[in-house]
Order: structure tokens, then sequence, then C-alpha cells
């Protein structure tokens, strides 16, 4: 077991000085609370969505390294992608969470590649995607 | 106590995990198994299987001779004054979830009360919300002082004529305190309410008298003490039992059944719909076999002494926040090393080939009370020695470095 390829530098980086962290003051935004209920880890994600572009998306939360970074880095790889593309990237995502090669336009994604190894994290990981597909449906059925 | 002759008969931790033999420091989740309790449900396969209270073949009566030989088993153990108070379930949920559906359902009426604590398992909180909605009574709860034990003046000033039913762990699985059940069972009897003790934790580690404590039912989880999973035990005076509900009805429970109208076999039957886990209550014998030979009082000895130990050391860890009482506390620390969430500390220890479990523990209104989100924690069993916590303490102080390291 090789921690090293969990706790890469660009991991902790992200843990210690999160992208996007906090609240939008003012604008329409979606906001989605998740919680992880097996270990109480919780996100609460706002995206402002616009003509089917992820303008802005923030985030606050608690929980440990892995999931606080994967989240600071999916709010930071999913501005200004269009709707389409960043579903396509929760989906290149959970492959990567699953051991395949992913090709991803945000390349400080690739440090989490080594939570594959560690199945009982993979949940941490995904959090904050979870909250990101659930973000996008809701933002799809008010824009209808 | 020898602990290295019981470690002898814990196949599992022979073994090593990612390089190094296996610390394992999670009994509070589940407790591991000893060779004799394996051997039991292997014989019981190899021999005797069958299905109980029908068959009139051998293997028919040897498997009903089993399961209600293992009846009897808990009841001695806990102290029942009769094998019919003793009820077979799938582990303290379901006990609890028994009593909270059949006994409330049947007295509580709106404006009772329900009294509960802060610290309780969500095991022994939720079967009871439930109650209370479906009833329209109140759940109240007794204050936790600081270091999240209970004062009896805050037993005194919670229950009250209207409570009904007073529910308490017995050994907190987060805080490890020891609960004063006897008095508070006292108390409650003084006001005409019925007292229910969660022992998940409390059976596998210290002798249990359900007859002194006087309290009114109590559950307990076979896989806590060294018995299999999917098999525990309620425990309930009698004259309560038999004027409660069945409350899973079908086969194995009934007595006499037409096609609209039937009548339900004598206690503990009748609480036993379904062909039950055999098996389990013949490992839940062999366990309880297991845990009298080497003595419940010297397992508590053992454990409060490890518990001693491991706080001694922890202690010193700097940034180390260890939460409940420093007194009266039994088999568990549960703590959290500085910033470093637990679920980091959890990772970093099973690189080093110790388990401890980390998250809420099924305690999220004691997580809030505590004001964290979620703790780790180490829970000590018969099994586990002086040279276990030192590693502990030594993956601990590694955790620190490796976090100071990578986050600097
Ligand atoms: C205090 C306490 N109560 C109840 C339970 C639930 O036990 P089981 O899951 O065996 O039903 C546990 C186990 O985690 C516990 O520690």
């Amino acid at each position: 077991m090789q921690l090293d390829d969990l706790y890469r530098r660009v991991i902790m980086d992200h843990y210690k000085t999160p992208r996007n962290r906090g609240k939008f003051e003012s604008g329409e935004a979606v906001t989605i609370d998740l919680n992880n209920p097996t270990c109480g880890d919780k996100i609460s994600l706002q995206m402002q969505v616009e003509d089917g572009v992820v303008k802005m998306a923030k985030f606050t939360g608690e929980g440990c390294s892995i999931s606080l970074s994967s989240a600071s880095m999916m709010t930071d790889a999913v501005k200004g992608k269009t709707i389409e593309e960043a579903l396509k990237m929760a989906d290149g995502f959970s492959g990567l969470m699953k051991g395949e090669p992913v090709e991803f336009e945000y390349e400080d994604i690739e440090a989490l590649s080594g939570v594959n190894k560690f199945p009982a994290r993979i949940k941490c990981a995904t959090l904050a995607w979870n909250a990101l597909r659930k973000g996008i449906e809701h933002s799809q059925k008010t824009d209808n | 106590m020898n602990t290295s002759e019981i470690r002898e008969l814990f196949p599992i931790l022979k073994q090593e995990v990612n390089g190094h033999p296996l610390v394992y420091l999670d009994s509070a989740a589940t407790s591991q198994k000893p060779i004799q309790v394996i051997e039991a449900l292997k014989h019981y396969y190899e021999w005797d299987n069958a299905n109980v209270h029908r068959g009139v073949h051998t293997l028919g009566s040897r498997a009903t001779d089993a399961y209600e030989g293992a009846r009897a088993k808990v009841a001695k153990f806990i102290g029942a004054s009769s094998e019919q108070e003793i009820i077979f379930t799938r582990g303290t949920t379901t006990a609890i979830n028994i009593v909270a559906s059949s006994y409330a359902k049947s007295v509580l009426r709106e404006g009772d009360e329900i009294v509960l604590t802060p610290m309780e398992h969500h095991s022994n909180l939720i079967p009871w919300q439930q109650a209370a909605k479906a009833s329209g009574a109140t759940l109240k709860y007794i204050p936790l002082q600081p270091d999240g034990s209970i004062s009896l003046a805050d037993v005194e000033n919670t229950i009250t004529n209207r409570t009904k039913i007073v529910s308490v762990v017995y050994i907190s699985n987060v805080l490890g305190v020891v609960n004063p059940i006897k008095e508070i069972a006292q108390i409650a009897h003084k006001h005409g309410a019925k007292m229910m003790v969660d022992g998940a934790q409390s059976t596998p580690h210290m002798k249990v008298d359900v007859q002194d404590l006087d309290c009114d039912f109590y559950a307990l989880s076979g896989h806590k003490m060294c018995g299999p999973t999917g098999i525990g035990a309620l425990y309930g005076k009698k004259a309560l039992l038999e004027n409660m509900e069945p409350v899973e009805f079908g086969g194995e429970m009934i007595d006499h059944v037409d096609l609209y109208e039937s009548t339900w076999k004598e206690l503990p039957w009748k609480f036993e719909g379904g062909t039950p886990i055999i098996a389990g209550a013949v490992g839940l014998s062999a366990a309880i076999d297991f845990l009298q030979e080497v003595g419940m009082d010297n397992i508590y000895k053992h454990d409060i002494q490890l518990t001693n130990y491991a706080m001694e050391r922890m202690t010193q860890i700097e940034d180390l926040v260890v939460y409940g009482p420093t007194a009266n506390r039994a088999g568990l620390v549960t703590f959290n090393l500085g910033d470093v969430h637990p679920h980091d500390v959890a990772t970093v220890l099973d690189a080093e080939g110790v388990a401890v479990r980390a998250g809420h523990h099924c305690c999220q209104p004691l997580m809030r009370w505590l004001e964290v989100s979620s703790t780790a924690r180490a829970s000590f069993y018969l099994y586990n020695t002086e040279a276990d916590i030192d590693r502990l303490v030594l993956a601990l102080q590694k955790t620190k470095e490796y976090f100071g390291h990578a986050i600097g």
C-alpha cells in the first residue's frame, strides 16, 4: 500500500488551499447539499448555470483531504464548461475511480487517480462529483 | 489472563495487512471470532443442520436442542430468570425495534414521554423517534456533563410521571462511558416508567445481571462478543413480554391458524417468526462458553487496563484530542489528531496495519454535541495487548509526520 499514491502533493495543495471555497453572495445559483451518510462528510455545492453553461461553482463542507481536494478540483474543472461537457467529465471521473485511463482537460485531477487503489476512499472522492450531477439535473429541471 | 494464549485462538489475527502484522482495534464495530466459534458453526452445518421445532427426525431434534440450548445459555449469561425471557433477534437493532414497535405502540399515548440521552447509537434513537411520531409522545434527553457523562441529578430532573420509557446505552460506543444503569432504572421505576438498556457494548466487556440492574428490557449483539453476525437477543421481563403483541407474523410464531383468525405460540417463540438463524445461535452459545472460560471479570479488568494504558500514551501525543470522560470508561478511545481528518488518520494507520474506525459511529447527534463531524476510534478487546497500543501510538506519530510533510 503506497500512501504516496493517495496523498500526492497536488491533493494536499488543493486540500490546504481549496479553490472556489465559499458561497455566492448574490445571483441565482443552484444549491445542492449532499452528505455521505456512512461517514458524516458534507458538501454544499453552488452552481451558477446560464444558457447551458456552468459559469461558476463554489463549495463549502466538511470532509477529509480526498473529498475536499476533489471538490476543489471539480469546481475548478467545470467552470466555463457546458452542461454536456461537465457531465462527460463526471463520467470520466467515475472511470478514473475504476482505474481507467481518462483524458482530462484539468490536469490536477490525475493526482486523484491513485484513489482507485484505496476502495474505502472512493466514495470520498466522488462526493463532489455526485453533487455536480445532481446540480445539473436540478438546473435542467428548472430551465424547462 | 494469558493474552498470548488467547490470541492463538483467533486465526484472523495471524495475518499481515499491508505488509505489517495486523493490529485490530475495531472490536466495538465487530469483534473477531475464536476458533471455538468457527468450529461450532462448521460442526453445526456438517452434522446437525435441520430446521427447528418441526421435524421429528434426529437432525431436527439436534438442531432444536442446539438452538434452545443457546437460549438457555444466553439467559444464564445475563442473569435472566427464565429462558422464556430471551428472544433471539438479528442483533441489538432488531431487539430495540421490537420493544419500540410492540411495547411502545401499546402503551404510548399523546403527551407521554420517552427519555433517552444524546449519546445513543442510532439504533437506540430512531426506533423511539418513530414510536414518538406514531403515538404523539415526546422525546426527552438527559443532558450530558461537559465530559460526556451523565449526572443522576439530571436523570431525576428529566424523568417525570409522564415518562413511560427510559432507554439508555450501558457503555457508549463513542465516549466509552459506563452509565449508571441501575440507578437510572430505579428512578425510572419510581415514576412508573420502564427501563430499556442498549447492551451492545457492555455485554462483551463486563458481567451483566439484568435482575440486579432491574431493567425491563435489555438488548445485545452476538457479533460484538466473539459470536457470529446476524444473531442477538432481547431480554424482557416475562410479565411484559407476555402482554406484548408480536412484531413479525408468519411461520413458526403461530399456535392455531384459521382462514380469518390465528393465535400465537407462547413466549419466546411468538416473537420469532420464520426460520431463525440457528447456526448463529449455536455460534453465540460457543462464544459465551469461550468468554466464560476466560472470565468476564478478567476481560473487564484487561480492557480497563488497556484503555488506561492507551489514554496515558495517547494523551502524550501533541495535538491529539480524546473525547469522553477520563474516569469510568471502558474498552475504547475516541480521538482526533489535530486537524487531520479521521478518514485520513484511518487510512495512514491502515497502511501501517492498524485497523481503527473513522466516522460518526452511528451517533450523529453526539458528534454535533462534541462539535465535530467525525472522529477516529480505537477499541480494545481481550485479544489486544499493550504492544498493539504501542503500534497505534507509533502509527499516529507517523500520521502526524506524514501529514506535516505532505501538507508543508
Ligand atoms: C451502542 C450500540 N448500540 C447498538 C448497536 C447496533 O448493534 P447491531 O448493529 O448489532 O444491531 C451498536 C453497534 O454498532 C452499538 O455500539
